[in-house]
């Protein structure tokens, strides 16, 4: 695809791309059923988490709020990037949506950019919402961790956009329903997201820090808290991405 | 790759296009050719093709054997030079159910560097009393007025309509042909897929009838309605009560003809088919039996078949 020049008649890519992004957006923050996902679940989940002891957590010598809440933006990130685009994909897939719109000259390249753009900014939503909630309840985030922590959002975006549109361009609409949430659900309870993977019983403290779920929980921990990020994280990331990304490259159905 | 030769004016020019799915021929060598400032009709049964064809040539699935070429270009390695001039409305819609209609079009209409007006678009197509509602909400017919004002807002020289009115009342389907008969005076290379006569025949400069993948007739509508039929003469229907003594009929015209070769035929019950030489005196002679019957007929019509019974003649009355 051309980036910079546009074909006679189209518009030019790079407004094509943020329309695009500004319209995927939009369908995610006007949906009631993603909001809660991507944002209800992760406040309900923060909260519960700092002033109830109902999950036992080893937080060190870290406060509650400082340990918890990288994991919940771990989390937001893992709804937008997957549990939400996974099931959004599959009925635009299903709909014919995504085929309609790679016959305009947005493109299929287009599409891709818009999509990954609109889940960059329902991801800056929660940060917002997020954030602000933390720190009412005292989170004190390390400020040199901000920008690592960034950067790994970025890759733990990459790495679950990859399994939302394999998982989208290969199953029925309503399988990718069941098996997102179902993921997800699993990933919050044993991937390593918000409950450290050390703290996992049995086989899973080895297992999910080599999920991209672990990887990524713990990466921002390491960067918010101030330990630094494990190398094993950034590698575990980067691996996910690409095997992910050719998967779905390959893999992927218009029809 | 080679290159076919595109007649002047080919805008989609389709030679031997194959496309196998499981094994399963869908487009078995395909042939076809839609003009600028034409209508162009890509007719058949439910399963014939057509989809798939019209999706080779909107560069949405990849050919396996044959060449497509749309405006001279191929409509896969050269998608990002065709997609703005080619306008696409898809047979399952293709339009997101969380949107609002006119939303939903303006997004599209942003994809251009000059998108027709939308208000006024909006408004051909009967879309402003919709205008608000999400497209989860909308009927079939309205749905299928947005997906066609989506095809044309970016101005496009080829349009592909993939059963373009399909679960439409009359009123929109009449707003939609006006609109298409409008593209053609613009010059644009209008193709659509039907299985409704009436569209072809109202609105197609030529026809290509499609069965099994491949297409069994082509040329003007009146073209199709003579060849084939074995008689240049006209055929005389008519609609009356049912279980009429056809045999009667037939002895009736030799006898006050003078002539044979005469076929009379209850096509279905109540509805009638004369063919031979037909002419002034035959319709004479028909009514006059029919007198004689003491039946009052409700229709009678004569004229050329219509492009149904060719449709039929060609593709069997089977259902499928």
């Amino acid at each position: 695809m051309t980036m910079t020049s546009a074909p006679t008649g189209a518009a030019p890519a790079r407004r094509r791309i943020a329309t695009q992004a500004a319209f995927e957006t939009r369908a995610i923050l006007r949906n009631g059923e993603q909001l809660l996902v991507t944002v209800a679940l992760p406040v309900l989940l923060l909260v519960g988490l700092v002033q109830t002891s109902v999950v036992e957590l080893d937080t060190g010598t870290s406060t509650r709020v400082d340990f918890v809440t990288p994991g919940v933006l771990a989390l937001a990130c893992v709804t937008t990037a997957f549990t939400s685009q996974s099931i959004a994909t599959a009925f635009d897939r299903r709909n014919g949506v995504l085929r309609l719109l790679a016959t305009t000259p947005l493109g299929r390249g287009g599409l891709l950019a818009g999509k990954i753009l609109g889940v960059l900014a329902v991801e800056a939503v929660q940060v917002v919402v997020i954030g602000g909630v933390a720190l009412a309840l005292g989170w004190q985030p390390v400020p040199s961790g901000l920008l690592p922590a960034a950067g790994l959002v970025l890759l733990g975006t990459a790495a679950f956009t990859a399994l939302a549109l394999l998982l989208a361009g290969t199953l029925r609409a309503e399988g990718v329903l069941a098996v997102a949430n179902l993921v997800l659900v699993l990933l919050v309870v044993g991937g390593g997201l918000v409950v450290p993977p050390s703290e996992l019983p049995g086989a899973l403290a080895h297992l999910a820090a080599f999920l991209p779920s672990g990887a990524l929980g713990e990466g921002l921990r390491g960067a918010l808290l101030g330990t630094g990020v494990p190398p094993l994280s950034v590698v575990v990331l980067l691996g996910w991405t690409a095997v992910l990304g050719a998967g779905a490259g390959r893999l992927f159905r218009w029809h | 790759m080679p290159t076919i030769e595109a007649p002047p004016g080919a805008a989609v020019v389709v030679r031997g296009l194959r496309k196998t799915y499981g094994g399963r021929d869908v487009v078995d060598g395909l042939d076809l050719q839609a003009t600028e400032g034409a209508v162009t009709a890509v007719l058949g049964p439910n399963g014939a093709g057509k989809t798939t064809t019209v999706e080779c040539c909107e560069g949405l699935r990849s050919p396996d054997g044959g060449e497509v070429r749309v405006l001279g270009l191929d409509p896969v390695d050269d998608a990002h030079r065709l997609r703005a001039r080619v306008g696409v409305m898809l047979q399952d819609g293709g339009l997101p159910t969380g949107v609002r209609a006119l939303e939903m079009l303006r997004h599209v209409a942003t994809m251009y560097a000059a998108p027709r007006d939308v208000g006024e678009l909006a408004d051909r197509l009967g879309l402003t009393s919709f205008a608000r509602t999400t497209v989860r909400r909308l009927s079939g017919g309205q749905r299928q007025r947005l997906a066609l004002a989506t095809a044309v807002v970016g101005r496009p020289a080829v349009v592909f309509l993939d059963e373009p009115s399909a679960g439409m009342d009359p009123q929109s389907r009449h707003a939609v042909w006006d609109l298409v008969r409008e593209l053609r005076s613009e010059g644009v290379a209008v193709v659509l897929t039907t299985h409704l006569m009436d569209e072809a025949e109202d609105l197609a400069d030529v026809v290509h009838v499609v069965d099994h993948g491949r297409v069994i007739a082509s040329g003007t509508v009146p073209e199709l309605l003579t060849a084939g039929s074995g008689t240049a003469a006209p055929t005389i229907r008519l609609d009356a009560r049912p279980g009429l003594d056809t045999a009667t009929l037939r002895a009736h015209l030799e006898r006050t003809r003078h002539d044979g070769g005469w076929h009379v035929e209850e096509s279905a019950p109540g509805e009638y088919v004369v063919t031979g030489a037909t002419g002034p005196s035959a319709l004479a002679a028909v009514t006059d039996w029919l007198a004689g019957e003491g039946v009052l007929a409700r229709r009678v019509t004569t004229g050329r078949r219509t492009l149904e019974d060719v449709f039929l003649d060609l593709t069997g009355r089977h259902l499928r």
